[in-house]
């Protein structure tokens, strides 16, 4: 399977790539490749032209600024699962990645690649909705900073435009927390029939707070606000009753693999577990 | 437009003028004239066509041979040592870690990154380490007991290496 042709640029900088994303409506930024490429094989995705940001210098970087740690939307999954300065200081999004595909994905496929493209089984959505991350996006006129909670819109759609390249990820530090990624593979595809990315916060036995982030049960991933309002100022005790909320409010996807109802039911299953490890909860 | 490309295969330059759209496993296996990374399913699903770029492990089916321009690329004839086998070749060898032979060569390359990486690795660490690659024979466990044979292998000459010195 070979993609329809298309014109290729690979800019050096920035704003080169700026200039050329708005010099074709149809023209695509092309990242780690391994959304775009399997789609354009399918002629899912048609651009008549490639602007390839794999060679501009400094998009690749993990480190830390203040009270944040910043991420280079060019970071593959495999260097976000490595980072110690990640597994020490804000360990979800590195539990996220290990879990993504597999080596040669994870090898390939970048962060910034993922969340622009917003498959609704993509792993890192729910880790940077828990996270509450901000995600940096530029265009000629400048730089912008978009919550993570506000950034998705729609199955494979954000509020990205055309002509803006995500270029950086900034997370939180989560010192004395309890955070989980929890996952139900599809068996053939490894994309999350199911995903949830957990935050827990406890003091003298209670839930100070907790962030749910979901990805896989609906068109678009979200926080489970329902089962975080239930959790606030429990102990880890009302963890499953709190994630029985796990969809509610979400239009839950069927599939051949996955129908509604088990789907909806994995939700609440892998919610409880992912709030468990989180909250160091034997049951 | 077509694009010139050099990529380093195996330690040799490889230069073509190719079209944008060409994926990195044809232009291997007919710019450069090697077979040994083959195609399977075309979609990143299989890893019959893993072989490493900069060292690591990539499906090759889902590479642009623009993307991999000025880059080093290592193929499964690149392991051998003229007739000397890769450890990790030797380990197929002896555990019998092939039927078909098909996914062979994507096995390997994949086996390649993760002993790189984990030395020593457990068995549900190699298991996890090739989730990428299918074997169309179902021959796991000799695939297993392949790498298993290589981490050791590797190993031991990594400390009499380190002993001679």
């Amino acid at each position: 399977m070979i993609p329809a042709n298309f014109d290729y640029e690979s800019p050096r900088t920035l704003s080169e790539a700026l200039d050329m994303l708005a010099s074709r409506e149809d023209a695509k930024i092309l990242a780690g490749g391994h959304s775009l490429l399997p789609a354009m094989k399918l002629r899912l995705a048609q651009p008549s032209m490639l602007v390839d940001i794999g060679r501009i210098g400094g998009l690749a970087y993990i480190r830390e600024s203040g009270d944040q740690i910043l991420i280079g939307a060019m970071t593959t999954h495999a260097d976000v699962a490595a980072s110690k300065l990640l597994l020490r200081s804000s360990p979800l999004l590195a539990m996220t990645a290990t879990q993504i595909g597999d080596t040669q994905v994870r090898n390939r496929g970048t962060i910034g690649g993922s969340l622009a493209q917003a498959h609704p089984s993509a792993d890192y959505p729910a880790a940077v909705l828990a996270l509450d991350a901000e995600l940096v996006v530029h265009s000629r006129k400048g730089e912008r900073v978009i919550p993570a909670t506000k950034f998705f819109t729609g199955m494979f759609s954000t509020q990205l435009h055309n002509d803006e390249i995500l270029t950086e990820i900034r997370i939180p530090r989560t010192p004395g927390e309890g955070v989980a990624y929890k996952k139900f593979h599809h068996p053939a595809s490894g994309y999350a029939v199911v995903g949830i990315a957990v935050r827990v916060k406890m003091s003298g036995g209670k839930i100070d707070s907790a962030a749910v982030g979901i990805t896989g049960v609906s068109d678009i991933a979200y926080r489970a606000t329902k089962v975080e309002n239930a959790l606030r100022g429990k102990p880890a005790a009302a963890i499953a009753d709190a994630a029985t909320h796990a969809a509610d409010g979400a239009e839950v996807l069927g599939d051949y693999y996955a129908s509604t109802e088990y789907r909806q039911h994995l939700a609440v299953v892998i919610t409880r577990r992912a709030l468990d490890q989180a909250a160091g909860a034997k049951r | 437009m077509k694009k010139n490309v050099t990529i380093s295969v195996n330690g040799i330059d490889q230069r073509a003028s190719v079209e944008p759209r060409l994926l990195l496993v044809h232009f291997l296996r007919e710019v450069a004239g090697l077979t040994g990374t083959h195609i399977g399913c075309e979609t990143s699903l299989c890893g019959a066509c893993t072989v490493l770029l900069d060292g690591r492990a990539v499906k090759s089916c889902t590479v642009l041979a623009v993307q991999a321009d000025g880059r080093k690329v290592t193929t499964v004839e690149g392991l051998a040592d003229g007739d000397k086998l890769h450890p990790i070749q030797e380990g197929f060898w002896e555990e019998h870690g092939l039927q078909c032979g098909f996914c062979t060569p994507g096995m390997i390359m994949c086996s390649h990154d993760l002993l790189e990486h984990h030395p020593s690795p457990s068995d549900s660490e190699i298991r996890e380490g090739i989730n990428g690659n299918l074997c169309r024979c179902t021959g796991y466990q000799h695939i297993v007991a392949a790498v298993r044979n290589a981490s050791r292998k590797m190993s031991k000459r990594a400390t009499a290496r380190a002993g001679a010195r």
